[in-house]
């Protein structure tokens, strides 16, 4: 296959950006997308051009690491699927293709498609976890849990924190990352003891980090590469404003 | 050097306890003048790193990636085992022991392993407590399923998802102590040297990723929970950023590295599909449950099915070899990964294996599709055949689906003793980056049990038995000479790499290493290989330092310089492997020797003359390392053969 790739170029966040045009004649429909970035990136090398800068790193879907926008879309055309499992035999022989790095005020650039997302740390780090200390934890079956239940805390624990959501969303919010873990923890017996303060916590450091409001157009949920479900998002709002009418917490 | 195992007296099941009262402790007010650095944030680095600073202590954390959730413990897809026997099967905690200690073909120490198979039980607690969505009965108990190599039900797992779950589990712990300031997190920040002075390990040099500014960390020990070393045969099923760096650099300050050349093939991966090919892509082990592993009985037809002449549905029963139930009667399909993998190369090498490359065998699930149903299959193994179409563009069900072995995880890794301490005071070693517990193979779902043992339930008791020796006042300032020296160091190598400007990109080195130790030290060795590929490996590495080519600054974000120390380190370890491979004149777990076999082609050990540890000293650039021998004991197993007929 022969393609065009038409790929963002920055050299730092100081410095502009444009779109620059590649040619590549001898591409297999075999290769994952990745695959044909590393392809790019030899020729480049040995033409004494600089590679393009891409985050990568499992390669098979799970570490959320990777993050293009391809023709415009999160992740590329396919769906329930990251940039790493996309194959070039989604594309045809002569298709121009536009890679772009996630664009959001939160996810400032670092280098051509790569983004700084260290905003979704601190999200968690304001509250995304079960207050337990190593060594106090109670025998794993003493407390039973449903296996529904289970099922939906899994759905929402699926979330690879790619960013896929708050690209795709046109207000650049972080809804769908936010809600996989509240709504997580909230159902799940574990997490009850925090859940008001949890709910507050990590909606006032979403908001404090730039990310927009929700667009209700249901893009995260669409785009998002492990599928993650609008329902979340219903028992986030649900968390927020059960925290805000009954909490003593004054913070944010 | 003489090794000191520090394995407690007494009996057993009683050596932990015992050892875990001798131990000095930190009074919980002096534990905040001690600084602790840990390197990577995967099970072990992240568990520990949250657990110290529970504790108390103050620590630092490092990982290279953006975020210290995608250290690839999160790809562990089967499960964790755990000596609950919620089953009512018979599991016990001397089962596991036992199973983990056979299972490594009696290649790993008995304290240890009993050990990890004792705090098993915490670790599902332990997740459990911080919200893991473990998968549950409908009466809401955990479930449990069984794995290779045991015959009890032990194994707890979230979907396909385990080593996610987990560790973001651990993440969220780890990240609940940056909340209250006692983790500090460098991400994107790689190590690239360990600072020892006195003969104590007194913190470490990095690169910042973005900025390239080369800085020191001082700290009282330095915890390295870097991972295994897969990407040395340059295709793994590892992530493309997995390294050798933080051990090896450690091993060239002189801490010793045990039984580098103990690497494990999985059976059940995606081929490769061409060169350039990037990763694999492994297929869960419990596909060997229901699939039949085969190729076609004659090389001609298997020449066919390559040249597209003929489909595998066009073979009947006759023509067809079920090469793993035809010598295994007993275990059939589900003999132990190193046997399985070994066997399906076999095929390949007779010149009977599929796929466009050869290098595939069929595992077919028709027979159990007709047996169980589209659906029950479909409800089984749903997620893994639709990953296995996305990669490949065939459907399983109707096609068999093609698979081939590939490097998943590396046993060796720098020696260390029952208190996880490498032989450089200070300096710990933690997870897949040491070498203790599995011997020459390691059994499925064990991975992650270590990992999290040696965080979460190891190293907070260990760790404060040498500070509370040391005492908060013997730290090295960042501003001594030794760190000046190794930055200086680090600087030049990185000036170094720039400078050589020859022909070849550094991923196409790499890839030509991982070809030789894929060829000569993979799934079979032989002396004549080994020696072969030791002159390949010193001339690849002359090539390196003369005809890589790097290009961009030092100072900022360089992908390609983050690639080439991490490839240079690569091929020493490689040379390194090699040696061991072929000093290890015996067979066993997941290294055969082929001279070392048994008129039927198993693996034959040599308990006689290699029932040891080899421990491997640096000595210098360029000089053969020096092989240091820990004796292994066994006290409560016997020694035996393993047999899969």
């Amino acid at each position: 296959m022969k393609i065009t790739l038409k790929v963002w170029r920055q050299k730092n966040s100081n410095t502009p950006g444009k779109l620059v045009e590649y040619q590549l004649d001898n591409v297999s429909e075999d290769m994952s997308f990745l695959e044909m970035f590393d392809v790019l990136n030899d020729s480049l090398t040995r033409k004494g051009e600089e590679p393009v800068a891409f985050d990568h790193d499992c390669r098979e879907g799970i570490c959320g690491t990777c993050s293009m926008y391809i023709n415009g879309r999160a992740h590329g055309p396919q769906t329930g699927a990251t940039t790493c499992q996309l194959h070039m035999r989604s594309f045809n022989d002569g298709d121009t293709i536009v890679v772009e790095p996630w664009r959001a005020r939160a996810f400032p650039i670092i280098k051509d498609l790569i983004v700084d997302r260290l905003a979704f740390d601190r999200i968690i780090q304001a509250g995304g976890y079960v207050s337990v200390n190593t060594g106090s934890a109670v025998d794993a079956n003493e407390i039973l849990i449903p296996r529904t239940i289970a099922d939906e805390a899994m759905d929402a624990a699926a979330c690879i924190g790619c960013g896929a959501c708050v690209a795709a969303c046109k207000n650049a919010s972080a809804m769908l990352f936010v809600s996989a873990k509240v709504s997580q923890l909230a159902i799940l017996p574990q997490g009850k003891s925090e859940h008001k303060e949890r709910a507050e916590r990590m909606v006032a450091q979403m908001d404090s980090e730039g990310f927009g409001a929700c667009s209700f157009t249901g893009a995260c949920s669409v785009e998002c590469p492990k599928s993650i479900s609008l329902d979340h998002i219903a028992r986030l709002n649900r968390e927020y404003l059960g925290a805000k009418l009954s909490s003593d917490n004054i913070q944010g | 050097m003489k090794l000191e195992s520090k394995i407690p007296e007494g009996p057993l099941a009683e050596k932990w306890a015992r050892h875990k009262f001798a131990l000095k402790l930190v009074n919980p007010a002096n534990k905040r003048k001690y600084d602790i650095i840990v390197v990577g944030t995967g099970l072990a680095g992240a568990s520990a790193a949250a657990s110290l600073a529970e504790l108390g202590y103050n620590v630092k954390a490092f990982c290279y990636q953006d975020s210290p959730r995608r250290a690839h413990s999160i790809a562990a897809q089967g499960g964790i085992n755990a000596a609950k026997n919620y089953q009512n099967d018979g599991d016990s905690v001397f089962r596991l022991f036992y199973d983990t200690i056979k299972g490594g073909d009696y290649r790993a120490r008995e304290g240890n392993v009993y050990r990890l198979a004792e705090v098993s039980v915490n670790i599902i607690d332990q997740c459990v407590a911080q919200g893991v969505p473990f998968a549950r009965e409908y009466g809401g108990t955990l479930a449990n399923r069984s794995f290779g190599g045991a015959q009890v039900s032990r194994t707890f797992y979230a979907r396909g998802q385990t080593g996610q779950q987990l560790l973001l589990g651990a993440y969220s712990a780890l990240s609940r102590q940056v909340a209250n300031g006692k983790v500090k997190l460098y991400t994107r920040t790689e190590m690239l040297d360990l600072v020892v002075e006195d003969g104590k390990a007194r913190g470490i040099v990095v690169r910042n990723l973005i900025t390239g500014k080369i800085e020191s960390h001082s700290g009282h020990a330095v915890l390295l929970c870097t991972g295994g070393y897969g990407n040395v045969f340059y295709l793994s099923t590892n992530a493309m950023g997995c390294n050798v760096t933080a051990a090896w650099r450690a091993h060239k300050k002189g801490a010793l590295f045990g039984n580098p050349c103990f690497t494990q093939i999985h059976p059940t991966c995606i081929p490769v599909s061409g060169h350039y090919q990037s990763k694999l892509t492994l297929m869960s082990e419990s596909l060997r449950n229901d699939g039949r592993v085969w190729v076609p009985k004659t090389k001609e037809d298997a020449e066919k099915i390559r040249k597209g002449q003929i489909k595998p549905s066009d073979l009947g029963e006759e023509a067809r070899d079920y090469f793993l139930e035809r010598r295994y009667p007993s275990f059939g399909n589900l003999v132990p990964r190193d046997v399985a993998s070994r066997n399906a190369k076999n095929m390949c090498d007779e010149g009977r294996g599929v796929a466009k490359t050869g290098l595939a065998v069929y595992l077919d699930f028709a027979d159990a599709i007709k047996r169980d149903g589209l659906k029950t299959i479909e409800a089984k193994y749903g997620n893994l055949f639709e990953m296995y179409e996305k990669i490949t563009g065939e459907n399983p069900y109707e096609t068999p689906m093609m698979i081939y072995p590939a490097v998943h995880y590396t046993m060796g890794g720098l020696w260390v003793d029952y208190n996880l301490m490498t032989s450089i005071p200070g300096l710990y070693a933690l997870g897949e980056a040491n070498f203790s517990d599995h011997g020459a193979n390691r059994l499925g779902a064990s991975a992650l049990m270590q990992g999290l043992a040696d965080g979460y339930f190891v190293i907070p008791y260990t760790v404060g038995d040498y500070l509370a020796t040391i005492g908060p006042a013997d730290k090295l300032p960042v501003d001594a000479p030794a760190f000046k020296e190794a930055e200086q160091k680090i600087q030049a190598q990185v000036n170094k790499f720039l400078s050589i400007q020859g022909e070849r990109p550094v991923d196409d080195l790499h890839k030509e290493l991982g070809h030789i130790m894929w060829e000569y030290c993979g799934m079979s060795r032989s002396a004549d290989g080994l020696k072969i590929a030791k002159q390949k490996i010193q001339a690849l590495k002359k090539e390196f330092w003369t005809n890589s080519k790097v290009l961009g600054d030092a100072g900022e974000m360089n992908q390609g310089l983050e690639q080439a120390g991490r490839v240079a380190d690569f091929i020493e370890l490689g040379e390194l492997m090699v040696d061991d491979a072929l000093n290890r004149n015996e067979s066993c777990g997941g290294h055969f020797r082929e001279e070392y076999q048994t008129p039927d082609g198993e693996a034959l050990r040599d308990d006689a003359n290699y029932t040891y540890v080899a421990a491997w000293e640096y000595q210098g650039e360029d000089k053969p390392e020096l092989l240091n021998k820990e004796p292994l004991e066994f006290e409560n197993v016997k020694l035996t053969q393993r047999s899969y007929k």
